[in-house]
């Protein structure tokens, strides 16, 4: 297990064949077991396709089988000699968007699959853009049946330049197209042999080497504190330690730290993860602390190094996904949590909406329905301690939450 | 330098999994974990022990207890129940067939586990629990496959899975109207060999019916079952002895067990390992529909 654990989402439009990709996955690596294999060839008999439905594994729900469409996201894991992965299974229906956002806001990498008679269509383009928007630095872009297309290398090239000029659009370090049929296996786990003319890397070679570890921020110490450990028995009368997981850079036993807001200074003087004793802990371990100084810290707080602080601002430029069912209604109050943090917000100003499929700024409709994506400015009522999302993940995100339906109805990023 | 840093999967989902009981002590006021004995939720209260050490784990054990339960298995949750200075609170199936609040099934393959679910509902609502920490798992059972960490019920104990809440990041949003509730799971991206490597790991005490065992059992439908007096024979079935261990627990009449000579848990995790057949496959309950978790789940079940 060299390379540890890869959580990756799989995307793109319906009937692209997510679902087949990874029932091939599961099937090529053997991690479908044989009473799954018969409970689907049972079920597809009865539907009278051909041969097992792969999809019948993940669509878990009576409604996704009824219709043949995902809804949900579906996780579904597996192993090779290498590594571990997660798969998040994510709806291509345009209305599921906001579930695909939530399988995406977990993942270091994301699938992108076209159907090559299709091309490029609009949740391509919208898939692609949320992995941008959430920070996904990997994405590996499927070309699928292939055998429709009769292997056929012109046809993947021009799919390839059209993704590309799109692309170049979006901040996406690692960018690679594979060739593949989910239906027949290749270039899935296997190589094929049908496409000689692609000599890069299988998927699952590709899934099993990317280096993700790296896209960790071990620079910038930042601590939210969680939930404030206090025995109160006879043992550990005066222990007072500090719960949370690291959000960014390396902590050490004998570190100065600073506490936020409160401006505090001290010094770590342990690190446990239960009742072992850590020399220093990192992103994304969950520990606690303890600080040589009874100061004020509790949940909401941030421990952080003196020369090394994130912003404390109240007026946030931020990059929001709608995905409430209503439509936001603005001057509205929202919860907003931000690390272990709530405050009260509202949203001042939408500043544009964004064009999916061009990519354009809307200035002129600016009503924000389910999964639109736009640039609003946001008032909060205390300061936040953000950092820029593309530098760290934790602390550059945000949820909004509704306080009369108490629903989530907005992922938030930061840009500072 | 990064690869310094590199963690284990175990290490990153035990990580999560400490967060996840954190996040859910921080945001509820009367929360709970939901104890069967089997080895998952063994393994979230080997989490909450580490999330909350030194102090003790901050919220009740809860059993809901068929009635038709393995005599090991009730020994072993009063014994870490001691261990931990935990509450235990127990819900009783019997209680509410002799209250004639529920009707028991009939026939051979009676089973209590459908009835288990108004026994749950009934004492979250007794004690007003507003988080409900379960050991289910992802890679259990498709409509598992589904769940978020924090899984909103409504005031009749549903589940909407049409309908979940958005859950972005590591942002739980556990606010709910009076009368909800959540269902958390701490383990869900863990596979059933991620436990038991786990449970090696960690050296985690667990039921001795996990190991490989001389068992009076019968044969129905495929499936290997204990002989017990709850167990409605057949006349054409014979009791015989084998040598088996249960890759799941739960009530004595549901739970298949495997052919097995996995005495250690060295050998359980080969054994897992090799494994050509999913956990839950000789679970009876299970095998009723292809939709019969997703259909007990929305009524409110684990």
């Amino acid at each position: 297990m060299a390379q540890g654990l890869l959580r990756f989402i799989t995307a793109g439009s319906v009937d692209d064949g997510k679902s087949t990709l990874i029932g091939r996955l599961l099937y090529d690596s053997k991690t479908i077991f044989e009473d799954q294999l018969e409970s689907i060839e049972q079920a597809s008999n009865q539907r009278g396709t051909d041969g097992a439905d792969l999809s019948l594994l993940t669509d878990g729900l009576r409604a996704e089988r009824e219709q043949g469409i995902t809804i949900d996201v579906a996780y579904r894991y597996f192993a090779t000699p290498k590594r571990k992965f997660i798969i998040a299974d994510a709806p291509g229906h345009i209305q599921y968007t906001r579930n695909m956002v939530t399988g995406a806001s977990t993942a270091d990498l994301a699938i992108i699959l076209i159907d090559a008679r299709a091309g490029l269509l609009e949740q391509t383009h919208r898939h692609s853009f949320i992995a941008h928007l959430l920070g996904i630095k990997h994405m590996v872009v499927c070309i699928n049946k292939m055998d429709l297309v009769e292997w056929d290398e012109a046809r993947y090239n021009e799919i390839v330049d059209l993704y590309r000029s799109f692309s170049s659009r979006l901040d996406i370090p690692d960018i690679r197209f594979i060739p593949i049929s989910a239906l027949a296996g290749d270039n899935v786990v296997d190589r094929s042999e049908r496409m000689a003319w692609y000599d890069g890397p299988t998927l699952l070679n590709h899934l099993e080497n990317v280096h993700v570890a790296a896209d960790r921020n071990m620079q910038d110490c930042r601590f939210p504190v969680q939930y404030v450990v206090r025995p109160q028995t006879d043992e550990h009368r005066d222990f007072r330690g500090y719960a949370g997981r690291v959000a960014g850079g390396v902590f050490k036993v004998g570190d100065a730290v600073v506490a936020l807001p409160s401006g505090m200074g001290s010094k770590v003087t342990s690190i446990a993860i239960g009742d072992k004793q850590m020399d220093m802990a990192f992103p994304p371990q969950s520990v606690v602390m303890t600080l040589a100084d009874d100061i004020d810290l509790s949940r909401g707080d941030m421990l952080v190094r003196e020369n090394n602080q994130p912003d404390s601002i109240q007026d946030l430029d931020a990059r929001i996904c709608w995905l409430g069912e209503q439509p936001m209604r603005p001057g509205i109050r929202f919860e907003l949590h931000h690390t272990s943090r709530e405050v009260k917000a509202v949203v001042k100003e939408v500043v544009y909406k964004l064009d999916i499929n061009t990519l354009h700024r809307l200035e002129e409709d600016l009503s924000i329905g389910m999964n639109d994506i736009a640039r609003v400015r946001i008032r909060t009522a205390a300061p936040l301690l953000v950092d820029d999302y593309r530098r760290n993940r934790a602390t550059g995100s945000f949820i909004l939450v509704d306080p009369g339906t108490r629903l989530t109805v907005a992922a938030g990023v930061l840009y500072t | 330098m990064s690869s310094d840093y590199n963690l284990s999967h175990l290490d990153e989902l035990e990580a999560e999994g400490i967060y996840v009981l954190r996040e859910v002590a921080a945001q509820f006021d009367r929360p709970a974990i939901l104890f069967s004995g089997g080895k998952d939720s063994i393994c979230v209260t080997h989490l909450a022990r580490k999330a909350f050490a030194p102090a003790r784990i901050p919220m009740p054990l809860v059993h809901i207890d068929t009635g038709h339960n393995f005599p090991e298995t009730i020994q072993f949750r009063d014994d870490l129940v001691q261990e931990l200075g935990v509450q235990l609170i127990v819900g009783s199936v019997q209680d509410l067939i002799d209250k004639g609040e529920v009707t028991e099934e009939k026939g051979f393959n009676a089973s209590r586990n459908r009835i288990q679910t108004p026994a749950l509902i009934s004492t979250i609502e007794a004690h007003q629990f507003d988080a409900c920490v379960g050991g289910a798992r992802r890679d259990e059972e498709k409509a598992r496959a589904k769940e978020r960490f924090f899984s909103h019920r409504d005031d009749f104990s549903q589940w909407d899975p049409k309908n979940q809440r958005p859950e972005l990041w590591d942002l739980y949003n556990g606010k709910h109207q009076p009368g909800e509730h959540f269902r958390v799971f701490p383990l869900n991206n863990w596979t059933e060999l991620d436990i038991w490597n786990y449970i090696l790991r960690e050296n985690i005490a667990i039921p001795s019916l996990y190991f490989a065992h001389e068992r009076e059992i019968i044969r129905r439908e495929g499936q290997i079952l204990a002989n017990s007096a709850y167990l409605n024979l057949r006349p054409e079935e014979v009791p015989e002895k084998l040598q088996v261990r249960f890759r799941t627990l739960g009530d004595l009449t549901i739970t298949g067990a495997v052919e097995s000579d996995a005495d250690s848990l060295e050998k359980i995790v080969a054994e897992v390992a090799a494994a050509r057949k999913t956990e839950r496959g000789g679970r009876m309950d299970d095998k009723r529909s292809q939709s019969a978790m997703e259909d007990r789940k929305k009524e409110g079940y684990f």
